[in-house]
């Protein structure tokens, strides 16, 4: 995990230049082609029939009338397919050797288990004939005794998967040195133990689910369009579960739109259009509704959190000890399980601390099932890292900034307690830059100026420093937690006869701007022009190895596989050249796409004039075959640590509870950038959906299991109008890990966004006893809080306020209020 | 029912079933798939498109409705010159990632600089306050509506690529 690679000392003509992205014009002009654009001749339209209850036995499901409306082809209920499937939909991550994993069937046999299951499929001539249709099956539910609040699921009241005994999945422990942890706690001076929910969250992609199957009976091939983050990784998995022969499977994600998490998986509907379209013979094609969507895919987060932190007395920390119970909903999908685990490593944030602990029950209810979710673990480790770091900052009547500054790591590589070697960092110069931009000392005053007047409006600070792990992954590591795959990427470089080049990703973008930066680190190493390089992904025919995108993976192993890939075509080229020069190729320097005989500059060959050489292969050194084409397939020797410094500035009203976000700063360490305008865009969007998180968005369940916020007048993604603009600066601190020294920047936003607006919150109203603010801080939940702080009677914050240390706040009930004056229908 | 509008300058005479959302014909009759569905509640403004020069949410307006009206779609936006230069202006300030809320938004936009000429951001703010966005936060979106309206902004600028 300590190999380290010298970066050359390059003069980079593209990378680290604002390049405006080459995927734009044709997203602009709607030229861009998602799933459900395309023309697709023949194709039937398959509606599934979903579960409206949250626990039931399927006593009956008639089909009959459904089959009797125009234009319907079939229809199926799940025990009609049961013979379709290979195995059942896959997991891939088997925390612990004893993790149950109940049955999972892409439709449900015998019974529900969540509002959303699949219990029945139409297919149809039309889309709306579909739709239609939907409403002609008609089936008898028998309810069962549900099993929705977290707690209440863990007791095992009610046991959702009788076989397995018991609604617990798993208990997976990190516990280094246990003795050392309970020393740190025995000696403190100080300790804290704070206990936050983490509420669940509906991913929202703009885009949601599509899915079109394409078969070739003749063949038995099939080509899978959908609109997924992992193309590759479905291919397998479909392989597996429909029983396809892998090679006849073609995967291709169109232009998808987003994914943020949601679209790594392997979707029930993605099993279906593939086994549909074996079992008729035709195109099958599938559309999510933005309602259907919000029990049909993945939620994220859904965590109760309790940490302790034990301190000496001058508030350094010695221990911390974390508890976690994380709902997994009613099955185990692609990642579900391992999702809490990404953050388990890092509940001590970029702090040095010396014992550690950590533990995770993952409890099964009736509720759409938890997976991936744009940051996925961390920011719930670094929101409970944070917002504890606050609270002993509190007690002991220390300067937020002042506590982190005392605790930061400021040795790298560091070799933390739970077991991790953090590869680069620097972490007091980002918050310092962050503290002067925002202007910290200023603000402080006039915090103290407000609180001393009894302003009405009170001023909060909030911080929040945070680390992460990304690039995922080595594989060694992945195979140490039990993960079934691998977390390498591929490249393929390929010079073509005029000189122009294609490179080949593994990578699956989905708005990152891949082809963009993609074609200026080729350009750079070859001495190209970016415009002359193309870059193809997310088809596994043209693209057969790749790993995809998620975790902030892709630029520093992705594109560090693209850099290797150069290197080895360089190589060669040097050797085809020397060999046509007829010099030695110790001789030869290689620089802006020439190779040129040192000392005779005159004596030169251009790259281009070497990939001809290459292509036409009159004449190339013995033993070298023609062609100028490398690929590399890359393992990462470690993760990468980004990291950075965040403060939100919030004005509290302390009448009505409303928020109001005056200033965001955000000072971002991604390592090296290779596009600074594409950097700064991912901040931007990942902070937004931390804000969201902490202000405005919640997956509202009733006691029934209803999802009773699906819709997007219900669940409040943000809009303009209630974001600020954000302040954005970075430091550069390069990744000795990769050749080209970058780090990753796709979830850090999200990380370091939710604790600095909580912080900010919390630290406005300290003075009147608010110790904490259940998210997301509505101003009807924060005028709750700030009544039960400060003694007056109050409803449901003042209960989750401070709950015992074993005790973890209840699930949100159903009588609470979204933050916008919108109704939630009953 | 038969509906008779002008699409983007081109005269469109087709069959509907009643019932058949603007948006869907949009779609699937015409086949100008520029024009998104992102939600099924009005919420998300993914179908913005012009309906006799106002900005009109495609999902909100059924195809019956739009007999007689001129429609403007992301795909009547651009001309030989190349980009609108609302669309050029997303380009360069990185308006845009995954492209989907992108074309309602940019009709959305269009449609706000008619109203209000130099806008502030705040007026921006508002003015896109039902277009949804998941990737850019609309930092940069709000960036490029104001540097549209030929407003100047303070902080580094772009370059190269196809709309420079």
């Amino acid at each position: 995990m300590t190999d380290t690679i010298d970066a050359p000392a390059a003069s980079p003509a593209f990378i680290g230049s604002r390049r405006v992205r080459r995927e734009d014009p044709a997203l602009l002009t709607g030229e861009a082609r998602f799933t459900d654009d395309l023309v697709l001749t023949g194709a039937l339209w398959l509606g599934i029939v979903r579960s409206t209850m949250a626990h039931a036995r399927l006593a009956s499901i008639d089909l009959s009338g459904a089959l009797e409306q125009p234009g319907v082809v079939a229809a199926y209920a799940g025990a009609d397919l049961e013979g379709e499937w290979a195995a059942p939909m896959p997991c891939a991550w088997a925390v612990t050797d004893d993790m149950k994993n109940p049955a999972h069937l892409p439709v449900a046999v015998g019974k529900a288990c969540y509002v959303g299951d699949a219990v029945a499929v139409v297919v149809a001539e039309t889309r709306t004939a579909a739709v239609d249709a939907m409403d002609h099956v008609v089936v008898e539910y028998e309810p069962l005794p549900v099993a929705v609040d977290l707690d209440d699921a863990l007791s095992d009241r009610n046991v959702i998967h009788a076989d397995l005994g018991t609604n617990t999945s798993y208990t997976w422990v990190l516990s280094p040195e246990p003795e050392a942890v309970d020393r740190a706690f025995a000696e403190a001076a100080h300790t804290v133990s704070e206990d936050y929910v983490q509420q669940r969250l509906l991913p929202s992609p703009m885009e949601t689910r599509n899915v079109a199957v394409v078969p070739a009976p003749y063949d038995g091939d099939y080509v899978v369009y959908t609109s997924t983050q992992i193309p590759h990784i479905l291919k397998v998995m479909l392989g597996l579960t429909v029983g396809v022969p892998e090679q006849k499977l073609r995967v291709i994600a169109p232009s998808v739109g987003g994914g943020f998490g949601s679209k790594l998986d392997v979707y029930a509907e993605e099993v279906l259009a593939v086994a549909l379209a074996r079992k008729l013979g035709r195109p099958i094609r599938w559309t999510e509704e933005r309602t259907e969507a919000g029990t049909a895919t993945i939620q994220g987060r859904a965590q109760h959190q309790h940490i302790e932190l034990a301190a000496d007395g001058d508030g350094r920390i010695t221990g911390i000890r974390v508890r976690l119970l994380a709902d997994m909903g009613a099955y185990l999908q692609l990642i579900t399980p391992g999702i809490p685990l990404l953050g388990a490593f890092l509940y001590h944030g970029c702090y040095d601390v010396p014992a550690y602990a950590f533990e995770c029950t993952g409890v099964f209810t009736n509720k759409t099932p938890t997976d991936a979710y744009r940051g996925a673990g961390r920011p719930e480790a670094n929101y409970a890292i944070e917002r504890a770091v606050d609270a002993l900052a509190a007690q002991m009547g220390v300067d937020p900034a002042e506590i982190r500054r005392r605790n930061f790591i400021r040795e790298f590589p560091y070799s933390s307690a739970p077991g991790l070697v953090f590869d680069s960092g620097d972490y007091e110069p980002a918050l310092a830059k962050a503290l002067d931009l925002v202007g910290y000392d200023a603000l402080r005053a006039e915090q103290e100026r407000r609180r001393a007047s009894g302003d009405l409006t009170q001023l909060g600070i909030g911080l929040s420093t945070y680390v992460e792990m990304c690039g995922l992954a080595p594989s060694k590591v992945l195979a140490s937690l039990n993960y079934s795959a691998g977390g390498w990427e591929s490249a393929t470089v390929r010079m073509l006869p005029t000189g122009k080049v294609l490179v080949i990703t593994g990578t699956t973008p989905h708005g990152q701007g891949h082809e963009t930066s993609w074609s200026m680190i080729a350009a750079d190493r070859l001495g190209v022009d970016p415009d002359d390089v193309e870059v193809l992904h997310s088809d596994t025919a043209i693209s057969p190895l790749g790993l995809d995108t998620y975790g902030s993976r892709s630029l520093s192993v992705g594109g560090s596989a693209l850099w290797f890939a150069t290197e080895k075509v360089i190589a060669k080229a040097r050797s085809i050249a020397a060999h046509q020069l007829e010099a030695a190729e110790d001789d030869l320097a290689f620089s802006d796409g020439t190779f040129s005989v040192k000392g005779t500059p005159s004596r030169s060959m251009t790259m281009a004039a070497v990939a001809y050489a290459a292509f036409t292969a009159h004449d190339l050194p013995e033993g070298v075959e023609p062609n100028l084409e490398a690929q590399v397939t890359w393992d990462p020797p470690n993760f990468t640590f980004p990291f950075g410094a965040h403060v939100c500035v919030v004005e509290v009203d302390t009448e009505t509870g409303s928020v109001r976000l005056r200033d965001y700063v955000a000072v971002d360490d991604c390592g090296n950038q290779v596009n600074p305008l594409i950097v700064e865009g991912q901040v931007h969007g990942g902070i937004a959906q931390g804000i969201a998180q902490a202000l405005f968005e919640e997956a509202v369940y009733d006691e029934e299991g209803n999802l009773r916020s699906a819709t997007l007048a219900d669940y409040l993604v943000p809009s303009s109008p209630d974001l600020p603009s954000f302040r954005l600066a970075s430091t550069v601190t390069p990744s000795p890990t990769n050749p080209m020294g970058v780090k990753g920047i796709g979830e850090a936003g999200c990380i370091a966004a939710t604790p600095a607006v909580i912080n900010g919150i919390v630290d406005a109203l300290r003075p009147l006893g608010v110790t904490d603010v259940r998210m997301p801080a509505s101003p009807w939940r924060v005028w709750d809080t700030i009544q039960a702080a400060t003694g007056h009677p109050a409803g449901d914050a003042a209960e989750g306020q401070q709950p015992a240390p074993d005790q973890p706040a209840r699930d949100q009930p159903a009588t609470d209020q979204p933050a916008k004056d919108q109704e939630v229908p009953t | 029912m038969q509906v008779s509008m002008t699409v983007n300058g081109g005269a469109q005479v087709h069959e509907v079933e009643p019932r058949t959302l603007l948006v869907h014909h949009i779609r699937e009759a015409l086949g100008l798939t520029g024009t998104n569905v992102g939600c099924d509640t009005s919420s998300c403004g993914a179908c913005t498109v012009h309906l006799d020069g106002e900005a009109v949410k495609s999902c909100t307006v059924l195809a019956v409705q739009a007999d007689g009206s001129e429609i403007t779609t992301i795909e009547g936006m651009a001309t030989a010159e190349g980009l609108h230069p609302m669309q050029r202006a997303f380009q360069e300030q990185h308006g845009l990632q995954c492209g989907f809320c992108t074309p309602g938004m940019v009709m959305a936009a269009v449609s706000l600089l008619d109203e209000i000429p130099t806008p502030t951001e705040a007026q921006v703010r508002e003015g896109l306050e039902g277009n949804l966005c998941r990737c850019t936060g609309y930092h940069n979106i709000v960036r490029a509506v104001l540097a549209a309206s030929g407003q100047a902004l303070d902080d580094p600028v772009s370059v190269g690529g196809a709309g420079a």
